[in-house]
């Protein structure tokens, strides 16, 4: 009885948010070791035993902890721009818990004993669960199966090329056939490398008037709708990542309604963020795919409202400066997110423009279904993976007091209502913002 | 008459202008002012003594990373002019090709404290960048296809001193508009003062949104020149005339090479203009190009200088404001 109660902890006074669900009440939640024990509006209202450990919320916002289906990290391989350990401590304090890693590292994840060594890896750093996607072609070469199969019994989350697109249409045709074996998911970056040619942002007015080459909306959609016939023949399970146009949104939408197994995420930068952002040669603000016009945006978030857009992802890029203190052609594509994912995603619900369930649901149980990872949920018998937010603190971001190693962030002293406070992991406390200050260090200088 | 000369600007209107990086930002009176001096250059380089001493101590570096002929020697004879002491820099003899960032090369070179920096470079946006790492003035001199400042003033000198104002004419640029950066330099200055500009080129040439620039497209050298003033001609890269943008040569000096036929419809005095090199037979005719009636295209050189005088005086000027230190 004595080590037991010693081991419970009971959080009152929150506003529980369980997409899964539907939960969005005040109460309390329960927890007993790593697992939640019992949650609800009638938890423990009258009295509460002596041998529970109390944490009163103060109201704050308790919900399941963050899942980002979409990071990359700099380990192997790039440890000067970002670690695990590293990407984990961002990860913490933007209130993920659980991120799957894209393939493209140095060594590639491309076979069982790189994919065994990142999970290890990934254990080892403790803070968040890791998890990590494996190539789907040899390489990223674009021509060659993987061993799916293996890779999957290792554990792979699903199979991608990162940031490139799967563009043969017959390796395409065949890796969608041939997971099915595994009912496992294959990942694509949709962009017609053809169309996207030496482009560095989108294609239109701004890329004329800066004289950048640009990358039209067309590159996407065209992949998209490529891409949607090949499932149609092959009744295969294809996941699209980083919707950036209308049309693609459109695309999405049309299958999904003609039933076809296909599920498509975004990231906040295209939801909250246009082509403008690229004015004045601003690297940071180089992405793939690229900033869009206004009329994109919108569309975003309207796939987001009525679920044709499934998940929230970060797609955490870091780089250093070296690689984006460059002129625009030259640098690379790419910009953190692990941080700022929960308070630029609340802008929706604060502009009145998706539920607060729906952005949540997008943020936890979706990707962690669509992965088909125990997580992104607060339910009985589960891990307690959990964070308490304020939604409506204000706060600037600031790309030098973020904690991940890089901070090449687009999101720049923008104003945002939304912050986590305190992040749980199975029951311990990861970061608390009281007791994790900003780290010290150097102004990062203009890029 | 002693070697050294005054400025004629000690009686201009003082521009507040801390770096020349494009045309775009810049006013209607930034423009006249900068005509009006470079006007008056155009006299003293008549002139068989030609130097002068308003920056005389001063030192200017021009910094290339593209190859580079007419435009570094207008730059480097618009300093001498001046009394400056010039340096050139090109890629190939720099520490660049040793593997030193862009930006190292800037912050060291801004180190020995030039005046100003005037500088080439393949990308669009790499004087952009480099402007903001050095507290010298920068003067682009052509990055990538984004502007060629000092290319667009010169032209409009040209113009201005031909047809007496640039408001309500008519100008055709017609070409390689999408890899051009005169020819944004152009729309941009020309859209200020007051002319209406129209684009003439292949679909595959124009860069898509142009039209939002307040432009005109013709497609067709017959509609895109009538009745114009000023026809620009813009030069057809190389690497460009096969089969990727256009389908041979041939074809294009068909459609859109520029000869005494296609030129009818334009104004009976309307001029010729090229920013040069020129490709013969290629966007442009021998005859045309060669017409001291219709062709402006050695009076643009001679301009080029005046105005680049003009421009690096008042960059150099303005470094020693107020005003520019805290920027």
């Amino acid at each position: 009885m004595g080590e037991e109660s010693v081991s419970r902890t009971l959080f009152k006074n929150a506003r529980l948010l369980d997409p899964e669900s539907g939960l969005d009440a005040q109460g309390a939640m329960l927890v007993d070791g790593a697992r939640v024990l019992d949650i609800g509006p009638n938890v423990f209202v009258d009295a509460v035993q002596d041998d529970v450990h109390v944490v009163d919320c103060k109201g704050l916002c308790l919900a399941p902890g963050l899942v980002d289906m979409r990071v990359s990290t700099g380990e192997p391989g790039n440890e000067h721009i970002e670690t695990l350990a590293t990407a984990a401590q961002a990860a913490v304090a933007g209130g993920v818990t659980t991120f799957t890693c894209l393939p493209n590292t140095d060594p590639i994840v491309d076979d069982v004993a790189v994919l065994e060594f990142v999970e290890r890896l990934g254990r080892d750093v403790g803070l968040v669960n890791i998890h990590s996607y494996a190539a789907a072609t040899k390489g990223l070469g674009g021509k060659v199966m993987t061993e799916l199969g293996l890779l999957h019994e290792s554990g792979a989350a699903g199979f991608t090329d990162g940031g490139k697109a799967i563009a043969h249409p017959l390796v395409m045709r065949r890796l969608l056939s041939y997971a099915q074996l595994f009912d496992t998911v294959i990942i694509q970056h949709p962009e017609m490398p053809e169309m996207v040619g030496s482009g560095v942002m989108n294609e239109g007015e701004t890329a004329t008037r800066l004289g950048l080459p640009g990358i039209p909306a067309a590159a996407e959609v065209m992949m998209i709708e490529r891409d949607l016939r090949l499932v149609e023949l092959t009744g295969g399970r294809l996941h699209f990542s980083c919707l950036s146009t209308a049309a693609a949104v459109e695309a999405v939408r049309r299958a999904k309604a003609s039933g076809l197994r296909v599920t498509a995420d975004t990231a906040p930068p295209y939801f909250s963020l246009t082509e403008s952002a690229v004015v004045g040669y601003r690297t940071f603000a180089k992405l793939s795919p690229p900033l869009r016009t206004e009329e994109d945006r919108l569309a975003v978030i309207e796939g987001l409202a009525d679920g044709t857009i499934d998940a929230i992802v970060s797609a955490h890029i870091p780089g250093d400066r070296d690689q984006k203190r460059l002129p625009f052609t030259q640098a690379d594509f790419g910009g953190v997110g692990l941080e700022t994912l929960l308070s630029v995603s609340l802008e929706l619900v604060h502009n009145d423009q998706v539920p607060f369930l729906t952005v949540l649901k997008a943020l936890t149980q979706s990707p962690a279904d669509l992965l088909k990872l125990p997580a992104g949920r607060l339910r009985k018998g589960h891990l307690a993976d959990f964070i308490l937010f304020d939604p409506n603190r204000a706060v600037r971001i600031d790309r030098d007091e973020l904690r991940g190693k890089s901070r090449n962030t687009p999101f720049d002293e923008r104003p945002v209502q939304g912050r986590v406070e305190r992040t749980y992991r199975a029951g311990n406390l990861v970061f608390d913002i009281e007791t994790s200050p900003v780290p010290e260090r150097r102004r990062f200088p203009d890029a | 008459m002693t070697s050294t000369q005054p400025s004629p600007q000690s009686d201009a209107p003082a521009l507040r202008l801390r770096h020349l990086l494009g045309i775009e930002g810049l006013s209607r009176p930034d423009i006249e002012a900068l005509l009006d001096l470079s006007d008056r250059y155009v006299d003293i380089n008549r002139r068989a003594d030609k130097k002068m001493s308003s920056l005389r101590g001063r030192t200017i570096i021009n910094l290339f990373f593209e190859n580079s002929t007419r435009t570094r020697t207008s730059f480097e004879l618009a300093g001498k002019r001046l009394g400056a002491d010039v340096l050139n820099m090109s890629v190939g003899t720099s520490s660049v090709k040793k593997g030193e960032t862009l930006i190292d090369t800037a912050v060291t070179l801004n180190a020995m404290h030039p005046d100003v920096l005037t500088i080439r470079h393949g990308d669009s946006g790499a004087v952009h960048l480099l402007a903001q790492k050095v507290n010298c003035g920068v003067i682009n001199a052509g990055d990538g296809t984004h502007e060629h400042p000092t290319q667009a003033l010169l032209d409009a000198l040209t113009i201005r001193r031909r047809k007496g104002d640039l408001a309500g004419l008519q100008v055709a640029i017609c070409g390689d508009v999408a890899h051009s950066r005169v020819a944004r330099s152009n729309i941009h200055l020309l859209s200020i003062m007051g002319a209406r500009v129209r684009v003439c080129a292949p679909p595959t040439l124009i860069p898509p949104g142009l039209e939002r620039l307040g432009v005109e497209i013709h497609h067709d050298m017959r509609t895109g020149l009538a009745d114009c003033d000023i026809v620009m001609m813009l030069r057809l890269q190389n690497e460009r005339m096969e089969g990727s943008f256009v389908p041979s040569v041939r074809e294009y000096y068909r459609l859109f090479g520029l000869d005494h036929d296609k030129l009818s419809v334009a104004k009976p005095d309307a001029l010729v203009m090229h920013p040069g090199p020129m490709n013969r037979g290629v966007e442009i005719d021998s005859d045309v190009a060669d017409d001291i009636d219709r062709s402006l295209i050695r009076e643009q050189v001679e301009m080029g200088v005046a105005v680049r005088m003009a421009c690096l005086e008042v960059l150099a000027e303005a470094q020693l404001e107020p005003w520019a230190k805290n920027q």
